[in-house]
């Protein structure tokens, strides 16, 4: 009998693994280990002394779906508190927050009493929010430092600090509007998404009507394409028509306005896409 | 610029799964990323190499499959080949195709070390 660890084989020398099996084999079929010790099911098919054996890990996670998680929970969130979001992408100097001033004081005449908000995305200063609390809005900034996008999370802990959200817990209004003015980027807003009813590209005519072409991500992903300052159409080699079929090549379902938020042209339509019928107010209805 | 961020979400996923498979270094990282993910492979693996040092990535080989995109076209009825979506139909030469696959953005799997 082995004197070392009480087997029925003959002795080995002390220190020696005889008992066991090391992690690096595995134990082939039949009986206790069917009297195989398998050195090559690893994915280096050998093995050698004093190198870690490896196993395979099934994962099969989407790298987003952290932040497709917190989308949903704020599109659930926004929908309990009757909060229609837009989320508005571009590159920078497009116009956007020039067409949210805008927006929001013919909305205020409009549909007077729809509360109105806005989440501004910028990777430094709060210019932006001071320019749409000017107009009349409640505004949260929202820097994201080196990001280049905001994030479901971020429009999460904004929407929080909202006005809008406070007035929805208190029964003040059934619904509501939130703008997202997203980082000025036409590449990494498009694969984030927010919780948002639609996401809105805006490009202006000083941009190029290639544009749809170069970043199809972002025209692919939103619903609207709203082509700011017209006005300088005379000024510039824009084709509108070429632009839009560019856009409808990576979207064919995508809608187009023609807007100008300096001039106002095409603010009614704007207007219309974002509230299309009747506001329906709990506190204001009889 | 976007890859850092998809990066700090994947060390993320493998440190979940350190903790539930209980291991604290892997071998190889495996990843998909299909041609309309809207992410370059390039930026991702950089980005990955950056933040993999002190993490259970770190010397980490890393894997990324990237499956082709695929379209519906609408003028031929069928499904076809795609590598932008900017791409016409490499059938008819059709520009209104709906793209049907090609965004997946996943971990598969990892290979670890057993220590």
């Amino acid at each position: 009998m082995c004197v070392v660890c009480g087997c029925g084989g003959p002795s080995v020398p002390a220190g020696t693994n005889s008992g066991g099996v090391s992690a690096r084999a595995t134990r082939g079929a039949g009986g206790a280990d069917g009297g195989v010790l398998h050195y090559g099911a690893g994915a280096a098919r050998m093995s050698v002394p004093g190198i870690s054996p490896t196993r395979a890990v099934q994962i099969e996670a989407d790298i987003l779906g952290e932040n497709h998680r917190l989308a949903r929970r704020n599109r659930a969130h926004f929908l309990a508190h009757g909060v229609t979001a837009f989320n508005l992408m571009s590159s920078p100097g497009s116009g956007k927050t020039t067409l949210l001033c805008a927006s929001i004081e013919a909305l205020k005449s409009r549909h007077p009493g729809l509360p109105l908000a806005v989440i501004e995305g910028d990777q430094q200063t709060s210019v932006d929010a001071e320019r749409i609390r000017a107009s009349g809005a409640n505004a949260i900034q929202v820097n994201t430092g080196r990001g280049c996008h905001l994030d479901a999370q971020m429009v999460s802990d904004a929407f929080a600090r909202l006005d809008l959200h406070a007035a929805a817990h208190q029964g003040e209004s059934t619904e509501a509007l939130l703008f997202i003015e997203n980082v000025g980027n036409l590449v990494c807003p498009a694969l984030w998404d927010l919780g948002e009813a639609a996401k809105v590209v805006v490009l202006s005519v000083t941009e190029g009507d290639d544009k749809p072409l170069k970043y199809p991500d972002m025209f692919a992903a939103a619903a609207l394409m709203a082509i700011n300052k017209v006005d300088l159409l005379p000024y510039v080699s824009f084709d509108v028509e070429r632009c839009i079929a560019h856009a409808r090549r990576v979207n064919p379902e995508i809608d187009v306005l023609l807007v100008s938020a300096t001039r106002g042209d095409g603010m009614a339509a704007w207007l219309d896409w974002l509230v299309p019928g009747p506001i329906v107010f709990g506190g204001a209805r009889p | 610029m976007h890859e850092l961020g998809l990066a700090a979400s994947i060390l993320q996923i493998v440190e979940q799964a350190a903790l539930r498979e209980h291991f604290r270094r892997v071998s190889r990282l495996h990843l998909e990323a299909g041609t309309l993910a809207g992410v370059e492979p390039q930026a991702l693996r950089f980005a990955l190499t950056a933040l993999a040092p002190g993490t259970c990535l770190e010397g980490a080989e890393i894997a990324i499959a990237e499956p082709c995109a695929t379209a519906w076209c609408a003028r031929c009825a069928g499904a076809v080949e795609i590598s932008s979506r900017a791409d016409p139909c490499p059938r008819c030469g059709g520009t209104r195709l709906r793209a049907t696959g090609g965004t997946q953005l996943r971990v598969l799997d990892l290979v670890v070390f057993d220590d």
